[in-house]
């Protein structure tokens, strides 16, 4: 059971309270209608999925009921923190994922 | 073919070693110190990987192969499944794949040499819902029409076959009917993995154990062999079958897959007198249980939702489903359960496998099995090894390439696979 901070709520709760909602910071193409096949598929379906740190969207369901982020230790399960939406930390790891 | 000699195991072989208190037993397979190089190079010691390798040694007379396994034969998802196995997916692509399958199964005990225990106990889909019961109806007079079994069953039938199953109309998840899959069934999963190494090994496979595949080495774009924690190993063809860890593979040679890994568990209970002679499913309340032969209650739960590769879940994934079991079997809820774990499933968008070449030519993947590839093993297996051989996709094979995720081909089996098994 995880636990997880609430940026919004500023408390630690239960993982129940929480929805996992994938992987964080992909961009809506600007203009859909000018991708690829190829640029499409990605975006819909190509997920980072690391064995390592992961940036994950999570909603706090039967809290605030808003979203967030999560940066996650996918082995540990360690969470190393929480930052509302909008807000990037440290922008390199959102830059290595291109979906334009 | 370099068959070694191997003891066939048999009643009479029981009855001689019995004389010698089962003290010579031959070792079911060999502990070889890699090669230099191999034909065929099978990252991923689980059922799926070393069928490839039985079957490339079996059918297409390929021997110079090596499986190399991180941990030790089966220890992933091979050994931590609920052993479910049937046939009745909803489109002909997935069904002719399950259903090649399950003529294997049908003959692997003979095949093998070693005792599967695979026991045609027939495989319950329940449906709580009118559109539960549409689902259910499409989907069995799809797959009659594609010579696989399949009734659907009125709530009064699926009480005379369960006794103890709560059919009241007033229960919380009333039952309006179910499919039945009387070939499905369940299997001993740790045996269809050391039957399958046993063969493969008796047949000059190698089987590596306790080695780590950490890089594939390319050569001006083209897979010449995989880095290992015990050195290089060369290979003119590789297939990885990793099942939770693929994209990790992937990204080895740049590769990209679209699966996301998740844990799964499950859990059995303390054994029991026989109670449940089926398998029993529920997508609606995501839950399934049969009982094994040595009594105990199999449960397996859903996934977590969040992306893990800890081998282990949240405990409320659990509760949710033993409320559900209890809810549809009053009588078990003061069963005590014993033990609880998790796989690593590699979950694809459409709920199907991918059997694919890539970009990097010589490099081939065998992965997305995701909650439900246990009942695949063997025609999975058989598929990737006639791809492996001949350097070309099986027709059965063909449709599940990664290029379905650009081209929009996808084949949606979320229905037939909604649940986890
Ligand atoms: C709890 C649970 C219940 C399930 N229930 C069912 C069910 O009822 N019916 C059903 O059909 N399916 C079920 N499944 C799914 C099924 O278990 C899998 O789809 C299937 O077993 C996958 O087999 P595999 O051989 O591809 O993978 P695995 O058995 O996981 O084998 C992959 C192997 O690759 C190895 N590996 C990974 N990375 C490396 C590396 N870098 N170097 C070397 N080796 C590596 C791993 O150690 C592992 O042994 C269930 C899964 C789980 C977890
Ligand atoms: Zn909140």
């Amino acid at each position: 059971m995880l636990q997880i901070y609430c940026p919004y709520c500023q408390e630690l709760r239960e993982e129940e309270e929480f929805s996992p909602s994938g992987e964080a910071h992909i961009a809506r193409p600007r203009d859909p209608e000018s991708l690829s096949d190829e640029q499409w598929g990605d975006y819909l379906f190509f997920r980072k999925n690391p064995r390592g740190l992961h940036r994950e969207m999570w909603h706090h369901s039967a809290g605030c009921r808003r979203y967030f982020n999560v940066e996650r230790d996918t082995v540990s399960y360690v969470i190393a923190r929480s930052y509302p939406i909008g807000e990037d930390p440290a922008g390199a790891m959102v830059e290595g994922h291109d979906h334009e | 073919m370099p068959t070694r000699s191997r003891n066939r195991y048999s009643a009479l072989s029981l009855l001689k070693h019995g004389l010698s208190h089962h003290e010579n037993w031959q070792r079911a397979w060999r502990n070889p110190t890699p090669k230099q190089s191999y034909d065929v190079v099978i990252v991923g010691g689980g059922g799926h990987g070393l069928a490839t390798a039985y079957y490339l040694a079996k059918v297409h007379g390929i021997t110079n192969v090596a499986v190399v396994e991180k941990g030790y034969l089966g220890g992933g998802n091979t050994g931590r499944n609920t052993t479910i196995i049937r046939s009745n997916y909803l489109w002909d692509e997935a069904a002719h794949l399950y259903e090649l399958s399950m003529k294997l199964w049908e003959g692997l005990t003979q095949e093998l040499n070693f005792n599967v225990m695979f026991s045609q106990r027939g495989v319950m889909n329940l449906g709580h819902t009118l559109q539960d019961m549409r689902d259910i109806e499409r989907r069995v007079n799809a797959n009659r029409l594609n010579g696989i079994d399949g009734e659907v069953l009125s709530t009064a039938e699926i009480q005379t076959k369960i006794p103890l199953l709560n059919c009241s109309p007033d229960s919380r998840y009333p039952i309006l009917g179910a499919s039945w899959q009387p070939r499905g069934g369940t299997a001993r999963h740790d045996a269809v993995a050391w039957g399958y190494a046993r063969g493969a090994d008796a047949l000059g496979v190698d089987l590596i154990q306790q080695t780590e595949v950490t890089g594939i080495r390319r050569q001006n774009g083209v897979a010449v062999g995989v880095e290992t924690n015990r050195g290089f190993i060369g290979a003119a063809r590789i297939g990885c079958v990793t099942a939770g860890n693929s994209g990790v593979l992937a990204g080895m040679a740049g590769l990209r897959l679209p699966l996301e890994s998740h844990p799964l568990q499950a859990l059995v209970s303390e054994p029991l007198k026989p109670c449940l002679d089926t398998v029993v499913m529920s997508n609606a309340v995501h839950g399934y249980v049969s009982q094994s032969d040595k009594g105990d209650l199999v449960i397996g739960a859903g996934i977590d939702r969040y992306n893990g590769y800890g081998q282990r879940g949240s405990l409320h994934v659990v509760e949710h489903t033993l409320q559900a079991i209890c809810e549809l079997f009053p009588a078990f809820s003061r069963v005590r359960m014993n033990r609880q774990w998790g796989g690593i499933v590699d979950t694809c968008p459409d709920a199907c496998p991918i059997i694919s070449a890539t970009s990097v030519p010589g490099l081939y993947f065998n992965c997305g099995w995701g909650t439900g590839g246990f009942k695949a093993t063997p025609g999975s297996g058989f598929v990737f090894a006639d791809t492996l051989a001949k350097g070309k996709l099986h027709s059965l094979a063909a449709p599940f390439t990664v290029d379905r995720f650009h081209s929009g081909a996808l084949i949606d089996e979320h229905g037939a696979a909604g649940v986890a098994h």
